[in-house]
């Protein structure tokens, strides 16, 4: 199960010679997330060992980890941003309920509240749907644990930094002194008196 | 490094060790005078430092419960986190960005020169800029800010490219890259900046000035310096004559210790400083420490902030390079048929991508946050930093019911705008409008404050003991052994970041308590 990015480290390569099988994860934890890069597939799938992806669970059913996968979209539409990045939500939601149950129940309870005023599987609807009825449920206690978690981990990876074009660390490769930091073209050079040259 | 026991009484002994009290330390330690530098945070230097904003917050800041109150609006999105500042040795030097602006000569004149101003306790400082003049010269050749002592400025960045454009089309004449303690050049042993883009997270190069990397290390070589790290303080002693003689803290390991003091400086930031000389209450001050004027806590000022972000049809990579890569100081002036008194400084900022999620709409969700998320690599940004209104109630005080992990009522924080910040923050809001538009921008995102950065008051400086707590020279007028020697001493706020004041006051804190103990005055 071979990781390039530390912001796949939860993301199991399933189709190495060592991966866990779906068998296998079924057996250790209650559910599986499981994903295949598709969307904003360019610049991620530089960064994975392989095109798809899997997320063991701890706490919630698979039908449940899709559920707030889902859910998470619909509060943060990136839309070529891809399942993968959405899925550490899904992870620390979940390592956060195995922590504390409440947190399980709370969510549970929002999912089921959002099958009901589905009147059926919420997740089955169209996106336009769902994302209404989520919309609805905007600042109760459910939504705010999926939106305060979601800002910080959908935001806080490798995947995303690459996503959105942000560079992260700059130490080791010796800051931005020669790699870049004054090469905006598009606009008029200030002068040397505002912004001496560099040593 | 000395070994000071702790029933030595002849030291003098430091509480915090950021701008004020790291350079304090020093200038007493180069005077051959003993210190003891009772610090909280650990002994963190820039190999630990963290080029990760998420991993270096939790590292670097100062986590202890706090609580909140009153309209502003840091309470409702940061309830339990009033201020972003630091808990390590070099304190929140650690993390400002190293913009070093003198507070100019109306601003020591706040009362004078604005007028009295309704709900606000505008105060004159006891000092004027002249006599602060020549320790700002001595701060500045310590700090090697650029454009001082024949520094060159720093080579501006993307972000600065932006706000250069913005601002010459609008006419702003005082654009540049600022006056920085960073290094353009390498000088005092230090290298110059590589852009790292991570001056909020410790500087990792050490090209930026804190006192963990100048002022605490040249103390050190005096052998005058007793450094204790992760040493929280409790309480200050004090004897039967009403003077400190000593200070309660909790050590490294976890054990209570007490050590004897001749004299006691605090510099533990606007929230801290208080919130010990309250939590020190005994029968002789049951209002808390060197507090007959009542104005302790009390004036608690954190600038008019906000920042604007704008994001553009092209590429800015505004992380590269330094933080606070350039200033506008056009609108740093008092006119008010702007609509408000005191004036505002305009710097660039940029946050990395984990931090503007976090930031650029605290609570935020939904099409339009993504849409400028989605755009981050095309965003500038600038910083909005002005002269605030100081009012008695605007405090901090004790908890009545919460405890922190040693027992010690937590402090609260307590903060309305004052009309006239608010009406500031509006004109600021415009005026940053204004640069990104005139640079081209499709659009621009208002955003609202951070927790406080620039924490001043709630210990002012005042001619009259009345009137405030300490003297102008940070020595409470109650107490002639208790210096207050952080940014709490600040009578007004001015619009200017307060580092270099800080670190120009404590410069010349220490040539007087020097002269004090010479003349066994203490």
């Amino acid at each position: 199960m071979g990781v390039s990015c530390k912001g796949l480290n939860i993301i199991v390569k399933t189709d190495a010679p060592d991966g866990l099988s779906r068998r296998k994860f079924l057996q250790t934890g209650s559910g599986v997330l499981f994903g295949t890069l598709a969307l904003s597939s360019g610049i991620i799938s530089t960064l994975a060992p392989s095109q798809s992806w899997a997320l063991p669970l701890k706490s919630f059913t698979e039908a449940e980890g899709t559920g707030i996968l889902k859910i998470t979209r619909c509060i943060f539409p990136h839309d070529k941003l891809d399942d993968a990045v959405y899925a550490l939500v899904v992870k620390d939601l979940d390592a956060a309920a195995t922590k504390d149950p409440a947190v399980g129940e709370l969510l549970r309870d929002g999912l089921k509240q959002l099958d009901k005023k589905a009147n059926g599987d919420w997740t089955a609807l169209d996106y336009l749907q769902r994302e209404n009825l989520v919309i609805k449920m905007a600042h109760t206690d459910f939504f705010e644990k999926i939106r305060g978690t979601s800002v910080v981990s959908l935001y806080n990876n490798e995947m995303a930094w690459a996503h959105f074009g942000y560079e992260g660390a700059s130490y080791e490769m010796g800051g931005y002194f020669d790699r870049g930091f004054q090469d905006l073209e598009w606009l008029p050079n200030p002068s040397a008196d505002a912004s001496p040259a560099k040593a | 490094m000395s070994k000071i026991a702790l029933d030595d009484d002849s030291a003098v002994v430091i509480i915090g060790s950021g701008a004020g009290g790291g350079t304090l330390a020093n200038e007493l330690c180069q005077k051959g005078i003993s210190v003891v530098l009772l610090e909280a945070g650990k002994h963190e230097t820039a190999a630990d430092y963290q080029n990760n904003e998420w991993d270096s917050f939790g590292q670097l800041s100062w986590l202890d419960k706090r609580t909140t109150s009153g309209s502003w609006r840091v309470s409702r999105d940061f309830a339990g986190l009033p201020a972003w500042i630091c808990k390590t040795v070099g304190g929140s030097t650690a993390h400002w960005a190293g913009a070093s602006l003198r507070v100019q000569d109306h601003e020591f004149r706040a009362k004078s020169h604005y007028g009295d101003v309704a709900g606000a306790n505008l105060l004159d400082w006891p000092i004027t800029l002249k006599e602060l003049e020549p320790y700002y010269d001595k701060a500045e050749d310590k700090m090697g800010v650029t454009r001082t002592n024949g520094i060159p400025g720093l080579p501006g960045n993307n972000n600065f490219k932006v706000m250069s454009a913005g601002a010459k089309k609008l006419g702003y004449k005082d654009c540049h890259t600022g006056r920085m303690a960073i290094n353009s050049r390498a000088r005092d042993g230090r290298p110059h900046c590589r852009q790292l883009g991570f001056c909020f997270q410790g500087c990792k190069m050490d090209a930026k000035w804190s006192t963990m990397n100048t002022e605490i290390p040249n103390a050190e070589l005096t052998g005058k310096l007793d450094l204790r790290s992760s040493a929280h303080v409790l309480k200050i002693e004090h004897d039967d004559s009403g003077k400190a003689n000593a200070v309660l803290y909790v050590d490294d390991k976890g054990v209570q210790q007490k050590q004897k003091a001749r004299i006691v400086c605090v510099a533990g930031n606007s929230i801290e400083t208080p919130r010990l000389l309250l939590n020190s209450e005994s029968s002789k001050y049951p209002d808390g420490l060197a507090n007959s004027s009542g104005q302790v806590g009390r004036n608690y000022m954190r600038h008019m902030t906000g920042s604007v972000y704008a994001t553009f049809d092209q590429p800015v990579r505004m992380w590269r390079g330094t933080t606070m890569a350039g200033i506008i100081s056009d609108e740093s002036i008092h006119d008010p048929s702007r609509g408000f008194i005191g004036g505002y400084e305009m710097e660039t900022l940029s946050l990395g991508l984990p931090f503007m999620a976090a930031f650029l709409d605290p609570g935020g969700w939904g099409r339009d946050f993504c849409r400028a998320m989605d755009n981050y690599a095309n965003m500038a940004g600038i910083w909005l930093v002005g002269e605030d209104m100081p009012q008695e109630s605007n405090r901090i005080t004790t908890h009545a019911t919460e405890k922190d992990q040693h027992g010690m009522p937590v402090p609260n924080v307590h903060f309305d705008d004052h009309p006239n910040d608010i009406a500031m923050r509006e004109h600021a809001y415009q005026q940053g409008k204004a640069v990104y538009e005139a640079a081209g921008a499709n659009h621009v995102y208002p955003v609202p404050a951070y927790p406080s950065t620039h924490n001043m008051g709630t210990y002012r400086m005042s001619e009259k003991s009345r009137d405030g707590v300490c003297n102008k020279y940070g020595q409470t007028h109650d107490m002639n052994n208790l210096f207050i020697s952080d940014g709490s001493q600040f009578t007004t706020g001015a619009s200017e970041n307060p580092t270099l004041t800080i670190v120009s006051l404590a410069i010349r804190q220490a040539d007087y308590i020097a002269k004090q103990m010479s003349s066994k005055a203490i």
